[in-house]
């Protein structure tokens, strides 16, 4: 368990610093020269110049790359060119808003997904394993912010249990801040919920259809025991895959779904960065995405092993 | 005393009748063994006592357990009787186990499903059954994981858990087909030690006539869905009153009729080989441990000559084909064929690959499913410089073809449009087709009913009658060695521990390790007229 | 064989959309370029269909429009990540257990962590916003969706005896993957295909709609639905023509997907991702 947990450690550090490696190239090396571009075309050349130093843009592509690292490690993510402000600061004051909305929506996914798909796989064939499915086959098909829209024009324009976007701030309190997420994260849920229900009933089928299941039924096993007792944790590891990929998606998703409700989060920052040709603070903002998602894909992998105790020796 | 009775059971799936009228009964404390090729129903008449059977079907008769009739119960009266009167043993224990679950939990779940006691006391008496079955705890703590232990033992554990509750019938499903042949002899002495100690009626499916005639008070004998015959083992082995029975049992104790060999010229050398596997690391940083695979492997194969191989799982024989094959490398030793490397200058030999071919044991995954007759038989073509073309393709094809008793209009059909049997002859005629000096035949007859055995192993020997062929025969099964080769080398390790001609080494064996294997191998009864072999 | 009731109606749907993006090219009932502010946000009627959007525009030649849009980006989506990942899947398969299998797999693990949306906003910050970069974008988020299912599905049959027999034959690894491999994975690649398809339209509409995907005057689904948002309380049909126009199309290439499956090989598993 401990080597296996130490592979995916290092692992986990290869895949950032790659990803890294990926970011950087793609932001500093095409695009030409940041200072230039926030200066407009009729800067003089001593003026840029002052800037690329005060930018650190004057060092080598490896230096600002090292630097740029080693920052982010400690927690510094340099100073946003349009804003002359800490990257750090600004990225703190919008996560608050991301992760916990990717959270709870995680958690919404998986609240549904799970009975859904067990209810399901249960009744195969049955009017309840139809049902199901016909409403996934719909789920999978509706764009979050589509729906996000058709949530607010219910719930907040016409029935007005909600308001229709925007965040009150968790100084305000616990509650006024979930209630603004609630919209926004169901949203973001329901379609995952559809695809994560799908997976959970086929992976269970499958299970059902096993030798073990059969040795566990000549037990004296009923079908419901024998797929909770033995098929659903075996279910579980291509569950697990897709949870963890999904965490990405809603994580991403979330920025969408965040124009849909005017929530300060990181989607707006990076919007905002886009069209300033803020560049640091675009490199910083999707690094940080990928980290999370990278960590709860590492996440995953450990869980595995929890789950599957085949993994804990080899590899 | 009657503990099963089936009376008069119907079993049809989706409308389509699979048995039909079956009766049968078991005794406590007897052995009863149905036996009959695939497709006899012997497996579905067991699934039809434990109410196991598969979705949309429809069983009718009777099935009476102790003057219950099961079929008559609800299935959640089943359930209570499922594991506690009744407890089954199957095929493959690779997969009957649960992967994600303690061997102990799995023993003990058995118990606790149908005691409702608590989890100290259901693990005592797990720890007491599978003690009792041969997993002492103090070798195998009942935390295991099923894929920590071997095939065996995963099956110990399955019939454990069968047992744990002392139930008055064990159905076992070919529960030693997946095992070697010194693993099956263990777990049959056990389940018979079981069956009498626990005053059990245990009802043993098997194909194999030599395990049945071991292990059985009474014989049921079944084709296509029917009870052909039966009756206690020692008479119906004396009368075999039905067609089918003597026939099945003259297909098993088959010996083909072998030409002469040729006087040795070598065509096959193997030297001195050994082939090591690098395993992964255990620890981050640590070495990777090295195992041998092949150990200092020599013998020769001469020209016109069947020689066997056989060996347990994991002796290496599957190592060796591939470096003959020349489809890996060695580390050390040299293969030739008529003289030539088939591996030379760090890649595989083709002119020398060209003169052999293999046959494999799977008839259903040996064939591309997408691809036609013509084009699978022709596929060792690619070995020749100028492939045949045309005409002389097409003749090529017949021949073939013809040699291995399928029609010529055979070449335009798809592989799934055959039986299992036939399919093995399209492997053949892919071996024949560029008329190869030598051909391994890996397990090639391991996955045939033994009606199909017999024919395919007579095709063989009539092949090397019209031909100038070599045998390489691969297999774990005794008697299929026995009967087809005119010399033997027994495999164990790795290395190969005793080689010489068949009978002397049947007869009269050295190895300390083939008088084990002989003495495990299940033996056919001696009957008067029909001869037999081991 | 019989064909599923599901891959009929799918199909239908499909075809419904893919012809109307067709027809666009040819002929639309109004002109999207003409404005006319006076007949805006009209609700459904005779004369048009599907009513007309905030700047009087026909929303059934929208429809069309954006139709041609979205399965364009789509199927180029597509054709880039099986181009590369089906190849890269075999490549990887052949080599199983190497160092080359093992760059391939991690490189599809670090893909996995770049959403497409996320590339979708690398490219738009560096390069500036295009249909272009959504082409891109969801292109490479599916290399490594078919790369990791070929080389499943290829590793499956590589533990085949007709492999083997291939490889006794002579043949090189290259020539069983093309001869012996491809042919039986493609089942499962029109299935994949099909679902990669559909996610490729729901991941068009949504960059698009945040703007980093299909730009005016170019028709796109999402942008319309962009537009829609402020409107969505005073006439819905903005807002509901297009979302429905994304709903059917999806739910119709799933459903062919699905079919598609079930008559080719209900073994199959596609992965949904």
């Amino acid at each position: 368990m401990i080597r296996y947990t130490a592979t995916r450690l290092i692992s986990l550090c290869i895949s950032l610093i790659v990803a890294s490696l990926v970011i950087f190239t793609v932001v500093e090396v095409f695009p030409g020269d940041p200072a230039a571009y926030m200066l407009g075309v009729n800067a003089q050349p001593d003026t840029v110049a002052a800037l690329r130093a005060e930018l650190g843009l004057d060092m080598s592509r490896p230096a600002r790359y090292l630097a740029w690292v080693s920052g982010m490690v400690q927690g510094d993510f340099g100073q946003s060119y349009t804003y002359r402000t800490p990257v750090s600061q600004m990225i703190m004051d919008r996560i608050w808003v991301s992760l916990p909305l990717a959270l709870f929506a995680l958690v919404l996914t998986v609240l549904i997904a799970f009975p859904a798909g067990i209810y399901a796989a249960s009744r195969r064939g049955g009017a309840g394993d139809i049902g199901v499915m016909g409403a996934t086959q719909l789920g999978v098909a509706i764009p979050n912010f589509w729906f996000a829209m058709i949530l607010v024009l219910i719930f907040a324009i016409h029935l007005r249990w909600f308001s229709a976007g925007g965040f009150p701030g968790w100084d305000k309190g616990l509650w006024p801040g979930i209630k603004a997420l609630i919209l926004p994260a169901v949203a973001l849920a329901l379609p995952q919920a559809a695809i994560l229900s799908r997976v959970m009933r086929s992976s269970l089928l499958d299970m059902l259809g096993e030798d073990f299941i059969r040795t566990a039924r000549a037990k004296g096993l009923s079908r419901r025991q024998a797929l909770w007792r033995h098929a659903l944790r075996n279910a579980m590891i291509p569950v697990l895959t897709i949870i963890g990929l999904q965490f990405s998606f809603l994580l991403a998703g979330g920025i969408v779904i965040e124009q849909v409700f005017f929530l300060p989060g990181l989607g707006r920052l990076i919007f905002q960065a886009i069209s300033a040709r803020d560049l640091i603070v675009v490199e910083s903002v999707v690094m940080l995405l990928v980290f999370l998602v990278i960590v709860v894909n590492f996440a995953v992998d450990i869980a595995y092993a929890a789950v599957d105790p085949r993994l804990r020796v080899r590899r | 005393m009657t503990l099963l009775a089936v009376q008069g059971l119907n079993v049809s799936i989706r409308a389509v009748q699979i048995l039909h009228e079956v009766t049968l009964e078991v005794a406590a404390g007897e052995v009863v063994a149905i036996t009959g090729e695939s497709g006899s129903g012997k497996s579905m008449t067991a699934l039809a006592v434990m109410g196991l059977l598969p979705d949309r079907s429809m069983a009718t008769g009777r099935v009476v357990l102790d003057g219950a009739d099961l079929l008559a119960l609800s299935e959640a009266q089943m359930c209570s009787i499922r594991g506690r009167d009744i407890g089954m043993v199957f095929q493959e224990p690779m997969t009957a186990l649960n992967p994600v679950q303690t061997i102990g939990a799995q023993v003990a779940e058995t118990i606790r499903i149908h005691e409702g006691i608590g989890k100290a006391q259901a693990w005592t008496r797990a720890r007491d059954m599978l003690a009792r079955v041969g997993l002492p705890e103090a070798r195998f703590p009942l935390t295991r994981y099923p894929h920590e232990l071997s095939g065996g033992q995963r099956q110990r554990v399955v019939i454990a858990m069968a047992i744990a509750l002392r139930p008055k019938l064990l159905i076992a499903d070919e529960p030693t087909t997946a095992l070697d042949v010194t693993t099956q002899a263990h777990i049959l002495d056990l389940l018979r030690d079981l069956a009498s100690e626990f005053g059990m009626g245990l009802l043993m499916i098997t194909h194999d006539l030599a395990v049945v005639a071991q292990m059985a008070d009474r014989i049921v004998v079944m084709q296509k869905g029917r009870v052909a015959e039966t009756g206690p083992t020692a008479q119906l082995f004396a009368a075999m009153k039905h067609p089918y029975t003597r026939a099945l049992f003259a297909a098993s104790a088959h010996r083909v009729n072998l030409p002469p060999a040729p006087a040795p010229v070598p065509l096959l050398q193997v030297r001195g080989v050994t082939r090591t596997y690098r395993q992964p690391r255990r620890s981050l940083f640590g070495p990777r441990a090295v195992v041998d695979a092949v150990a200092d492997v020599s013998f020769t194969l001469h020209k016109g000559e069947r020689l066997g191989l056989v060996g347990e799982s994991g002796c290496g024989k599957s190592t060796l084909t591939r470096a003959i094959l020349g489809l890996e490398d060695v580390q050390a030793g040299e293969i030739t064929l008529n003289g030539a490397p088939v591996w030379s200058a760090n890649r595989s030999n083709l002119a020398v690959r060209r003169q052999m071919q293999v046959v494999f044991q799977d008839p259903y995954g040996s064939f591309n499913p997408r691809h036609r007759v013509s084009r699978l038989i022709t596929e060792p073509f690619h070995l020749l410089p100028h492939p045949p073309q045309g005409e002389v393709r097409d003749a090529a094809i017949a021949r073939a073809l013809t040699d291995v008793g399928l029609s010529p209009d055979d070449a335009h059909k798809y592989i799934h449009e055959f039986s299992g049997g036939q399919r093995q002859r399209i492997a053949i005629a892919r071996a024949l087709i560029n008329d190869p000096d030598l051909i391994v035949f890996d397990e090639a007859v391991s996955a045939l009913d033994v009606s199909v055995r017999a024919q395919v192993l007579d095709l063989l020997a009539d092949l090397c009658r019209k031909r100038p062929l070599s045998y390489l025969f691969i297999s774990h099964d005794l008697h299929v060695v026995h009967s087809v080769t005119d010399r033997v080398m027994v495999m164990q390790a790795g290395r190969i521990v005793e080689q010489g001609v068949t009978e002397e080494v049947f007869g009269n064996p050295q190895h300390a390790y083939t008088k084990t294997l002989l003495a495990a191998a299940p033996r056919l009864p001696e009957i008067g007229g029909i001869s037999h072999v081991t | 064989m019989t064909v599923p009731r599901g891959l009929i109606a799918g199909a239908g749907l499909a075809i419904l959309f893919i012809a109307g993006a067709l027809l666009s090219f040819l002929w639309t009932p109004y002109d999207i370029l003409t404005l006319s502010i006076p007949d805006r946000l009209q609700p459904p009627s005779a004369a048009h269909w599907l009513g007309t959007d905030h700047l009087g525009r026909d929303m059934l030649s929208m429809v069309m429009m954006g139709a041609r849009t979205s399965i364009a980006v789509a199927l180029l989506a597509v054709g880039i990540g099986m181009g590369l990942g089906v190849p890269l899947g075999l490549w990887a398969a052949a080599r199983r257990g190497s160092l080359l299998d093992e760059v391939i797999m991690r490189g599809n693990d670090l893909i996995f962590a770049f959403p497409s949306l996320v590339i979708a906003i690398l490219i738009t910050a560096v390069f500036g916003a295009g249909a272009m970069n959504a082409i891109i974008a969801i292109g490479i988020f599916n290399i490594p969706v078919f790369a990791r299912l070929t080389r499943g599905a290829a590793l499956s049959f590589w533990a085949r005896d007709f492999i083997l027999a291939a490889r006794v034959s002579g043949k090189s690894p290259a020539r069983i993957s093309v001869e012996h491999i491809l042919p039986n994975i493609a089942n499962l690649m029109i299935v994949q295909g099909t679902i990669q398809f559909s996610l490729g339209i729901l991941a068009e509409a949504a960059l698009s709609y945040i703007g980093l995907g299909a730009q005016p005057p170019m028709a796109s689904w999402g942008r319309m639905l962009a537009d829609a948002q402020t409107l969505v309380s005073i006439a819905p049909h903005v807002a509901l023509v297009p979302g429905f126009a994304i709903i059917l199309l999806v739910l119709g290439l799933n459903l062919m997907g699905d079919g598609l499956r079930d008559m080719l090989d209900p073994r199959i598993r596609v992965a949904r991702v």
